[in-house]
């Protein structure tokens, strides 16, 4: 394999700083090399094969090659669980995320994000109580301490996983995310068995946790996913473990990400992050110049053609596996202006952080909001912080890219 | 204009008159002084209302969740503008270059923008359509009226005709827990702007959500009690519908009568224009002040032939208001065309509703996706071996795909692989739009000029 291209966006000295590399990418908007995986990198290019009926995201449809590095990561073997709905094609997907949607947003929940307002602001003050509480304020590592144990949080209310068993589920999170994240001298075999040991104990637990929400439903999203009936029917034990796994896996690692990049980045622009500590509703569009500017998902890597297709002058078959570089359409200088500047105050922002089409992220109400939340109270709670590394250590992920640790120090934290 | 400075002085210090106080006014306005002019701007309106968007009338506002007070247009910018409201335009004086309004007074223009849009077309019959409980729906005070009527419980509403209006206000009774009657002088509702095929989709929307739906029935009178309160309506098939809330949902008219005998090229079907929104005179020459925009306009389309289209779309009041301001202050090659592909959407009977293109210039459809059972499907309008427009029922995330395809002029029907590909979306059936002979209402897109697609142009409602 001679795959110049692929080996450079998995290189992992281009992790903390893809941008050049993309750059250099977009020149040819749609490039391939030997028989690898076709590479987009360009935002109108990208958009219109996010809106493209003839594009399938259902793993089933690729023609299987050895060309790509990232065709063998998901989850396999006789415990895996169906493919969740971001694995799917319509209708089953429409289906399935209809049924999830039903309890999380509008029309049939409009208030389920708003109402955990109170609930995340709790959790996001306690974990800032924390920091003082442990090693002190001269290294604090903002991953571990804030931005990864935050998510899991929500998403256990979110579930209805009751208090007493979080801690449980931060021990699989990291699990899977570790898995997520390669590490490429460790043995695959072995990490492949750690993580299905951890899938099938999350499964099992699940599994009961639906079994004892079908008895004494309350009114969190698996009790309502386990008990209810909707004109599309009722979920099966099995789809609703499938779709709760993607819940915690997709609507967990990414809001790290998205965090921890929004801290990082507002290290490096203190006059925004000043801006932010005197007004907290600049968050809205902050979050959202992030998601442009640092998506947490870098590339989309499960895509392909039913049916031989034309993009950027460039023909594709049938089958084919297509990476489409979200992060690279979000600094394509024909779609924004000045695109490596990082300008809450961008009026014209239809990024593609979180996707587009039918499979556009899920969770992104709760995932902004989260992100609002997490990052003006950091802002308004941290006197004077610094950031200790620059650079700072990422994780070996291509995909969903962020640092591993954010070493940072501050003067005090206010109440 | 060569090079004379006259864009320079007209830009710094020009007088500018919008008449059409609402959506394609205020975004031409706006547009304006984006582009840097500083002159005087004088905005003319009938309504007393400062501009408010109208698609949450049909929608939020019957449905008690938003007031019609409520709705008023985010703006982009600050206008700086003389605004005259509650005063209707009543003339135009071209060699003048002077608006002459109702209260007497003249307003003197360098430039002018007319976007006057459209107003509902009332029941034909004027004394009926006095009657206490029959409405239409277009302004904000319509809609106040309507919702207030709507609140007070009546015993049954009677829509009559169910072009998207129409079905909206339906729907918005049916979700109020009203009994409702709509009676629709073609087969299916929607048959106008969609065709048969999908109107047969929207009868069976009102069907299961309990409308009592008349289809191929005209209501031939309006019966009111010795209070003049109406009570019942006579239908051509002899049938009589009882119902205290009659709404008038027939289409629209066109705001142009005030231009009569101004030399303007302006008339029931709109104000001709080019494509850079310049308005003709009678004798089809290019004016080089006056320009429009929005529903009002009837502008070519080089997409569809050259057609002239007057679209009543929210979107292309914005996008043709933008274009116009944007000549108004330009000089030759500068200028561009109003090319924007049509589009508009509906929300009814919890259904979204979205389209692209010209479906009326369809011949043919092809479900392209997911299924008309399930009112979940995208389809394609097939002309002339291409691909002329498409609707969305639930799926509008697919529609760039579409509209795609019809800016590139794709061969109809198309033979690709698609997600969510049923038996049904193999074959393409006839759209099966009504024939253009037979008066019908309700279209929301008009197709004018020398399409045999076009029905307005042999339509004109009885006046008694």
């Amino acid at each position: 394999m001679t795959q110049a291209i692929l080996r450079e966006i998995i290189d992992y000295a281009n992790r903390a700083d893809p941008y050049p590399l993309y750059e250099e990418l977009r020149k040819t908007p749609v490039s391939q090399d030997s028989d690898g995986p076709y590479v987009i990198s360009t935002y109108y290019e990208i958009h219109s094969l996010l809106h493209d009926p003839r594009i399938s995201s259902d793993r089933r449809n690729l023609t299987p090659t050895t060309g790509d590095p990232l065709a063998q990561t998901e989850e396999d073997g006789e415990t895996a669980l169906p493919p969740s709905f971001l694995g799917l094609d319509p209708p089953e997907h429409d289906r399935l995320r209809r049924m999830t949607n039903r309890p999380f947003g509008p029309p049939h929940s409009p208030h389920r994000v708003h109402d955990m307002r109170g609930e995340l602001k709790g959790i996001v003050s306690g974990l800032i109580d924390g920091i003082v509480a442990a090693d002190g304020l001269d290294r604090i590592d903002l991953v571990d301490q804030f931005s990864y144990p935050f998510p899991v949080s929500v998403i256990c209310r979110l579930l209805g996983v009751p208090p007493e068993d979080e801690p449980r589920f931060h021990v699989w999170a990291d699990t899977l995310a570790a898995s997520l994240d390669p590490d490429p001298d460790a043995d695959p075999s072995q990490r492949h068995k750690g993580s299905q040991d951890t899938r099938m104990e999350l499964g099992m637990y699940l599994a009961g946790l639906i079994e004892e929400r079908r008895k004494n439903p309350g009114d969190d999203m698996l009790s309502h996913l386990a008990t209810a009936d909707t004109p599309d029917g009722t979920m099966t034990t099995m789809e609703i473990l499938s779709t709760s796994a993607l819940l915690l896996i997709a609507g967990h690692e990414t809001t790290v990400n998205l965090i921890t990049n929004g801290m990082l980045t507002l290290l490096r622009h203190p006059e925004v992050l000043q801006r932010l500590r005197e007004d907290p509703g600049m968050a809205v569009p902050i979050v959202e110049e992030l998601l442009r500017y640092e998506p947490p998902v870098q590339l989309l890597p499960q895509r392909s053609p039913l049916t031989e297709i034309e993009i950027g002058g460039v023909t594709i078959p049938k089958g084919a596996s297509l990476w489409l570089i979200l992060a690279s359409g979000n600094r394509d200088p024909k779609r924004f202006d000045h695109p490596d500047r990082f300008d809450p105050d961008r009026g014209d922002i239809q990024h593609l952080g979180l996707g587009s089409g039918i499979h556009s992220c899920f969770g992104a109400p709760l995932a902004r909001l989260e992100a609002q939340l997490a990052l003006s109270e950091l802002a308004r709670r941290l006197e004077n912080p610094q950031l200790l590394e620059d650079p700072p250590p990422y994780r070996q992920n291509a995909v969903l890219r962020g640092p591993r640790h954010l070493p940072i120090s501050c003067d005090g934290i206010r109440p | 204009m060569n090079g004379d400075g006259s864009l320079e002085r007209l830009k710094r210090d020009g007088r500018i008159v919008v008449v059409g106080a609402s959506l394609a006014g205020l975004r031409a306005a706006e547009t304006m002084r984006e582009k840097g002019f500083t002159g005087s701007l004088t905005m003319i309106g009938d309504e007393p209302y400062e501009p408010y968007d109208r698609p949450p009338l049909s929608k939020q506002v019957l449905l008690g969740k938003a007031t019609a007070d409520r709705t008023a247009l985010p703006r982009r910018r600050d206008i700086d503008a003389k605004w005259r409201l509650g005063v209707p335009a009543t003339g135009l004086d071209m060699a003048g270059r002077r608006v002459r309004l109702a209260d007497g007074d003249e307003v003197e223009y360098d430039r002018l923008l007319i976007a006057t849009g459209v107003r509902a077309r009332p029941w034909p019959n004027e004394e009926e359509g006095a009657l206490d409980g029959v409405f239409v729906l277009r302004t904000r005070d319509d809609g106040a009226a309507l919702e207030r009527s709507l609140a007070a419980g009546p015993r049954r509403v009677l829509v009559i005709g169910a072009g998207f209006t129409g079905s909206e206000i339906a729907s918005a009774c049916r979700e109020r827990g009203l009994p409702v009657t709509v009676a629709e002088r073609g087969n299916a509702p929607l048959v106008g702007a969609l065709g048969g095929v999908i109107g047969e989709v929207a009868a069976e929307m009102h069907r299961t959500h309990e409308v009592d739906l008349r289809t191929g029935v005209m209501v031939t009178a309006l019966e009111g009690d010795p209070s003049g309160r109406v009570r019942a309506a006579h239908l051509s098939d002899g049938a009589t519908v009882e119902a205290d809330v009659v709404v008038v949902s027939l289409g629209a008219q066109r705001n142009t009568e005030w231009l009569a005998g101004s030399g303007l090229g302006a008339g029931p079907r709109g104000i001709a224009c080019d494509a850079g929104c310049r308005a003709f005179n009678i004798w089809g020459i290019v004016t080089d002040d006056i320009y429009v925009a929005g529903d009002v306009a009837r502008s070519p389309h080089a997409l569809f032939g050259y057609q002239f289209l007057s679209l009543e779309h929210w979107g292309n009041a914005v996008a043709q208001a933008e274009t116009a301001a944007h000549n108004m202050l330009s000089e030759g090659m500068d200028r561009r065309p109003h090319v924007w592909v049509p589009a508009f959407w509906s929300s009814q009977f919890g259904v979204n509703i979205k389209s692209v293109g010209v479906p009326p210039m369809g011949t043919e459809i092809l479900i392209t996706q997911g299924s008309r059972d399930e009112r979940r499907f995208a389809a394609v309008y097939g002309y002339q071996g291409r691909v002329i427009a498409a609707v969305t029922f639930d799926q509008c995330r697919w529609l760039p795909f579409y509209q795609h395809l019809i800016e590139t002029t794709a061969p109809f029907p198309p033979q690709f692989a698609t997600v969510d590909r049923r038996p049904e979306g193999h074959k393409a059936l006839a759209a099966d739009f009504p024939d253009p002979s037979v008066p019908t209402h309700g279209p929301t897109i008009t197709l004018s000029g020398y399409s045999p697609a076009d029905r307005k142009m042999t339509f004109t409602p009885a006046r008694h």
